[in-house]
């Protein structure tokens, strides 16, 4: 009795082990294929734009890239005032962006009282989840002018004579233009940067910051030699993160950029980004060689993304090496 | 709970002095009047249930509290005829000058090399040659030289736990305090490593003052000169380990030594 019984119970299991075989692995190529997804639309997106951008490599060559020249009339087309207008715009985002949100990612994890803690945080969360048309709004209704009449005269008086840096704010102080757009873009990355900032900070152990202030650290040792080198890898990710969305950025530069297709060595002249050429010309482009060039800007800010998501990982590995093995 | 009302002396000179010491978790009191020396170059154990307030006691000698909103301390703690509860007194020398380790250990992301030398820029200003001598001394102090000497440009991670815990202990020496907090040092720790470990505690008495913090009895009696028994906040016994661990003057102290309770 009890021998049949136990069989019964070992064929049960092993009917029930062969069930759960084939679901696991249903799941697993499920999965699988979900993950191919996923590379299949990057490669998708990265054929088709090279395969629409091709005639402009055909007619221009590789000089596409450094041709600054943008005339729809006579299609002749260059990237490389969209590609200045992306960069600078990005860099001054940058520049301002990170050391304020290590500021606040910094004050929210060391030395804000309890109190302030979470409401703080929110409204940090809530700045990022603002649609960007409204910042664009905000900079080109309220900021711009603002900006035109209290600061740029004093930017001009105070650096205007310096050599080499003079000539950046040189020109009429008419409010739009690349510095504006890269303000307006550093206070779009804030949000992001100091989020990740602060979430990563708060990874850090306990015992490793009481440790630091051991040995008599002051908050800002703590931070500058614990801290930082102890997140290294999520700080750097989250200043690429917003570097990423700095380069993407389209509704709000294209207000406050100016949209002119032209280099100028000002901040204050107005200038464009590939992304706010897009935005702008693709409603009344012809098709032919204006349509391709579109492309093929969208193109160049793919790859530039690809090279900025590159540097960061090499950033990481340097500094993986420095603190030793 | 009264017996401990008056301060017990000590035969040595006493580098701290603990006098009617309340602490605060917000509105939990943590700690109720105590009172207690340590004293200079002799290992001061502390021991007592999870929660008697011993971490707590331990903390409040380099003001570790102060990170923490809603933590307070009220009394006096008095270390070079000053009073360390004193707001004003500057927390950073008073961490410089009283060092912990704590109960895991927590090497610096550096090389170990850095890990030593960065306590010790911050309070002095040494040459290449004069900062490797430091280097060397203070490993060689906590006994993790001869590990470390090949390799001491790799991360202070690569080391194995009690190895680690050794150089916060040499890290922690390098800026030459005056006493040494040990904040159950090798609860972490394999048997091997906690032997060493206690050996070194046992080294560096001549010439520092300790004050550590352990669950373990026995490690209590084998390398400290004074013993405290903490129960729910209050010093219940405090004195000569000997005589703590051999005649229990308190009730209270027997039963936990004796592994009636705890």
């Amino acid at each position: 009795m009890s021998e049949v019984a136990s069989t019964n119970v070992v064929d049960v299991h092993a009917a029930k082990i062969k069930v759960f075989k084939l679901q696991d692995g249903i799941f697993h190529q499920i999965t699988l294929l979900f993950a191919f997804i996923v590379l299949a639309a990057l490669a998708g997106i990265l054929i088709s734009l090279a395969i629409e951008a091709a005639p402009v490599f055909k007619q221009f060559g590789a000089s596409f890239l450094w041709t600054n020249v943008w005339n729809v009339p006579e299609d002749q087309y260059g990237a490389l005032a969209a590609i200045y207008g992306t960069v600078v715009t990005s860099i001054i985002a940058l520049l301002i962006a990170v050391p304020v949100s290590f500021g606040i990612a910094l004050f929210l994890t060391e030395t804000c009282p309890t109190w302030l803690r979470r409401p703080l945080g929110t409204a940090i969360e809530l700045l990022a989840g603002v649609p960007s048309i409204i910042y664009g709004i905000w900079g080109l209704f309220v900021f711009a002018p603002l900006f035109s009449a209290h600061i740029q005269p004093y930017l001009q008086a105070a650096f205007g004579d310096v050599p080499v840096i003079g000539g950046w704010f040189a020109g009429p102080p008419i409010g739009v233009g690349i510095l504006t757009a890269g303000i307006v873009l550093s206070l779009m990355v804030i949000p992001f940067v100091a989020s990740v900032m602060r979430d990563v900070f708060e990874t850090v152990p306990p015992q490793l910051k009481e440790s630091a202030y051991g040995v008599g650290c002051t908050t800002w040792e703590v931070v500058t030699s614990i801290v930082l080198p102890y997140t290294r890898v999520g700080v750097i990710g989250g200043i690429m993160l917003g570097l990423g969305r700095a380069l993407g950025e389209t509704m709000a530069v294209t207000f406050v950029i100016g949209n002119a297709n032209r280099i100028v060595g000002s901040l204050f002249a107005p200038g464009t980004s590939i992304a706010s050429t897009l935005a702008n010309e693709f409603g009344e482009a012809d098709p032919g060689l204006h349509i391709a060039s579109l492309f093929a800007l969208g193109l160049v800010l793919f790859i530039i993304t690809f090279i900025v998501l590159a540097i960061s990982q090499w950033l990481i590995k340097r500094g993986v090496a420095k603190q030793g093995k | 709970m009264s017996e401990q009302q008056h301060i017990v002396q000590i035969a040595e000179e006493s580098v701290l002095q603990v006098r009617k010491l309340d602490f605060y978790y917000g509105s939990f009191q943590g700690l109720k009047n105590v009172n207690l020396d340590i004293a200079r170059n002799h290992v001061t154990a502390f021991i007592g249930p999870s929660g008697c307030g011993k971490s707590t006691l331990l903390r409040t000698f380099n003001r570790m509290y102060d990170l923490y909103p809603g933590q307070r301390a009220e009394g006096q703690i008095n270390f070079q005829g000053k009073n360390l509860l004193d707001k004003k007194q500057d927390v950073n020398l008073v961490r410089a000058k009283i060092g912990m380790v704590f109960q895991k250990p927590t090497p610096f992301p550096m090389t170990i090399y850095e890990n030593i030398a960065f306590g010790i820029r911050l309070y002095e200003k040494l040459g290449k040659a004069d900062m490797d001598a430091r280097v060397e001394w203070a490993l060689r102090k906590a006994a993790i030289w001869e590990e470390t000497k090949d390799k001491l440009q790799q991360s202070g991670l690569s080391l194995s736990g009690g190895q680690q815990q050794r150089l916060c202990i040499a890290r922690t020496i390098a800026v030459k305090p005056d006493i040494v907090l040990l904040d159950e040092p090798t609860s972490a720790l394999d048997p091997i490593s906690t032997a060493k470990v206690e050996e070194l505690v046992d080294e560096l008495k001549n010439d520092y003052t300790i004050a550590i913090v352990t669950h373990n009895m026995q490690q209590a009696a084998r390398i400290s000169d004074y013993t405290a028994f903490m129960y729910l906040g209050e010093l219940i016994e405090f004195g000569r380990t000997d005589e703590l661990f051999v005649k229990p003057k308190v009730k209270q102290t027997e039963d936990y030594i004796t592994g009636r309770f705890g």
